[in-house]
């Protein structure tokens, strides 16, 4: 139940009194809403008193008569406008001529409610007022919200994107005044160090591409059937490079031969990510198993390694951007932080789910399941 | 007393940032001790007092330079502490301490912007040895 303030500005005691009676036992109630409205009721019989109690009591809607003895009901418009105070407005008047109502709407007043009027015709008016005021704030608060997270985006990928800059002027600047030595041998760490950091930068910048496309992208007209099999078997070879530095063997079972309506290069993303993961954080001479299944409604993919794992607390924020673990183990293992929260973004574009379950040093595995048929992309 | 007679304890997660920090700190003649986190901060300031420090703001959390610059300051007050990090520019946040109140929460003696010269860090690291 919130209680939302009510000022009746009017010079006619009738009608303020009339306002607070109908008012009183009134509550707004719509389905969208969180809770109930109730109302308390201000008054005052002239403009300035009326900007008095705007002052003081803050009030969420002013009911307001136009012919006022002082200043005028439009004045009292314009005052409240000036200030952007986050009030909703409505002109009570029993003449509405064209003109005071153009320029009441210009300066922001939401409804008309003719005087007089019946008790059933203020309270419409009310419910009206009260249902655009809290969509008004509830948009206001969603993009504040919103503007919030983007920008929090943006500062931790600038961050992330100016440590491999950084990094890389370091070294150049060691080579530049020849601090090891004469000879380019001299340079071998650093060079290869820059190099990788190159190679940091680039995969965190494809990364990116990646998920702004998600964001961006609407896809109904992508959708196609996708064989999950021929995606998975697509993924491996990307990742065998890797792992046969690694000396993983990458193996793959077809339980359930899997046909999904996707847009292929969701389905590729979220292989090629849980795949290239399963090599690169597992043990020299590991395995990493990828299971396909069905069941009546989903297919079901597992991504199993015998890697280094993963522990309770760091997997909770497994799927937050720019999140990666930080330890001994990973240290020397490069990623742009991205590749999991991508990967969540796109099951759940399908209504999927993805779950996780790892033990440290004994390995870690993914489960995912994507409805067969999901079409309703959102 | 001459800048061999400094240890400097660099905490670091970027191992690049860490080792050319290091040479060029090694460079100018001081010694330094490298550490890559937060944790390990921990584990040399509790049984040696360098004689002056310098934190990556974020290691394994978010504040890992804070909660250092608070450790260190608490057990050795007198030993100066240069937070450095890449962040300040980004997020708007800053931590300049200039003012009062920030010093007394944060405890660090400056604020470090990463990608600075080694020929500036050196001018910072000499000021507040007083060398």
């Amino acid at each position: 139940m919130a209680v939302l303030k009510v000022l009746v500005v009017d010079d006619e005691p009738g009608i303020r009194s009339g306002v607070a009676r109908i008012l009183r036992d009134f509550h707004v109630t719509y389905p969208f809403m969180d809770e109930d409205y109730t109302f308390e009721i201000l008054d005052a019989p002239t403009g300035e008193d009326g900007i008095t109690v705007i002052e003081r009591d803050k009030p969420d809607i002013v009911l307001l008569d136009n012919k006022l003895p002082g200043m005028q009901g439009v004045d009292v418009l314009e005052y409240i406008r000036e200030r952007k105070y986050d009030i909703m407005i409505a002109m009570i008047t029993s003449y509405a001529s064209l003109d005071v109502a153009v320029r009441a709407t210009r300066d922001g007043a939401t409804d008309f409610i003719p005087k007089p009027f019946t008790p059933q015709e203020l309270k419409s008016s009310i419910e009206n007022i009260t249902k655009q005021l809290y969509l008004k704030r509830i948009t206001h608060k969603m993009q504040q919200e919103g503007k919030k997270i983007r920008y929090q985006f943006l500062s931790v990928l600038s961050h992330e994107l100016k440590a491999p800059l950084n990094a890389l002027e370091g070294y150049l600047r060691m080579m530049q005044e020849k601090q090891a030595g004469e000879r380019i041998d001299d340079y071998a760490t650093h060079i290869d160090r820059s190099l990788q950091r190159i190679h940091g930068m680039r995969s965190l910048i494809m990364d990116l591409l990646d998920f702004t496309k998600i964001r961006l992208e609407r896809k109904e007209e992508k959708i196609q059937e996708v064989n999950l099999a021929e995606v998975a078997s697509g993924a491996i070879v990307t990742a065998q490079p890797l792992a046969i530095q690694m000396e993983v063997s990458i193996n793959l079972e077809v339980r359930s031969d899997v046909v999904i309506m996707a847009d292929p290069g969701d389905i590729e993303i979220v292989f090629n990510n849980l795949i290239s993961n399963a090599v690169k954080y597992n043990k020299f001479g590991g395995r990493a198993d990828i299971t396909i299944d069905s069941s009546d409604i989903d297919a079901i993919l597992i991504f199993s390694d015998t890697g280094i794992g993963i522990t309770k607390t760091d997997s909770e924020n497994l799927f937050t951007e720019f999140v990666r673990i930080k330890n001994e183990k990973t240290r020397n293992i490069s990623g742009s932080g991205l590749g999991l929260s991508i990967v969540k973004k796109v099951v759940e574009l399908y209504h999927g789910t993805i779950k996780v379950e790892s033990t440290p040093d004994v390995g870690t595995t993914f489960t995912i399941r994507l409805p067969k048929k999901p079409l309703n992309i959102s | 007393m001459k800048k061999s007679d400094f240890t400097i304890l660099v905490a670091d997660d970027d191992p690049d940032y860490l080792f050319q920090t290091i040479n060029g700190l090694g460079r100018a003649g001081y010694k330094t001790i490298a550490v890559e986190s937060q944790a390990e901060a921990e584990s040399v300031i509790s049984k040696f007092k360098p004689s002056l420090a310098i934190f990556d703001l974020m290691m394994e959390s978010d504040d890992s330079g804070f909660i250092l610059c608070y450790k260190i300051k608490k057990k050795y007050p007198d030993v100066p502490v240069i937070l450095a990090t890449a962040v300040s520019k980004e997020t708007g946040m800053s931590f300049s301490l200039d003012s009062g109140n920030d010093k007394s929460w944060i405890r660090a003696d400056r604020y470090l912007e990463k990608g600075i010269r080694p020929e500036q860090l050196d001018q910072e690291v000499m000021m507040l040895l007083k060398i």
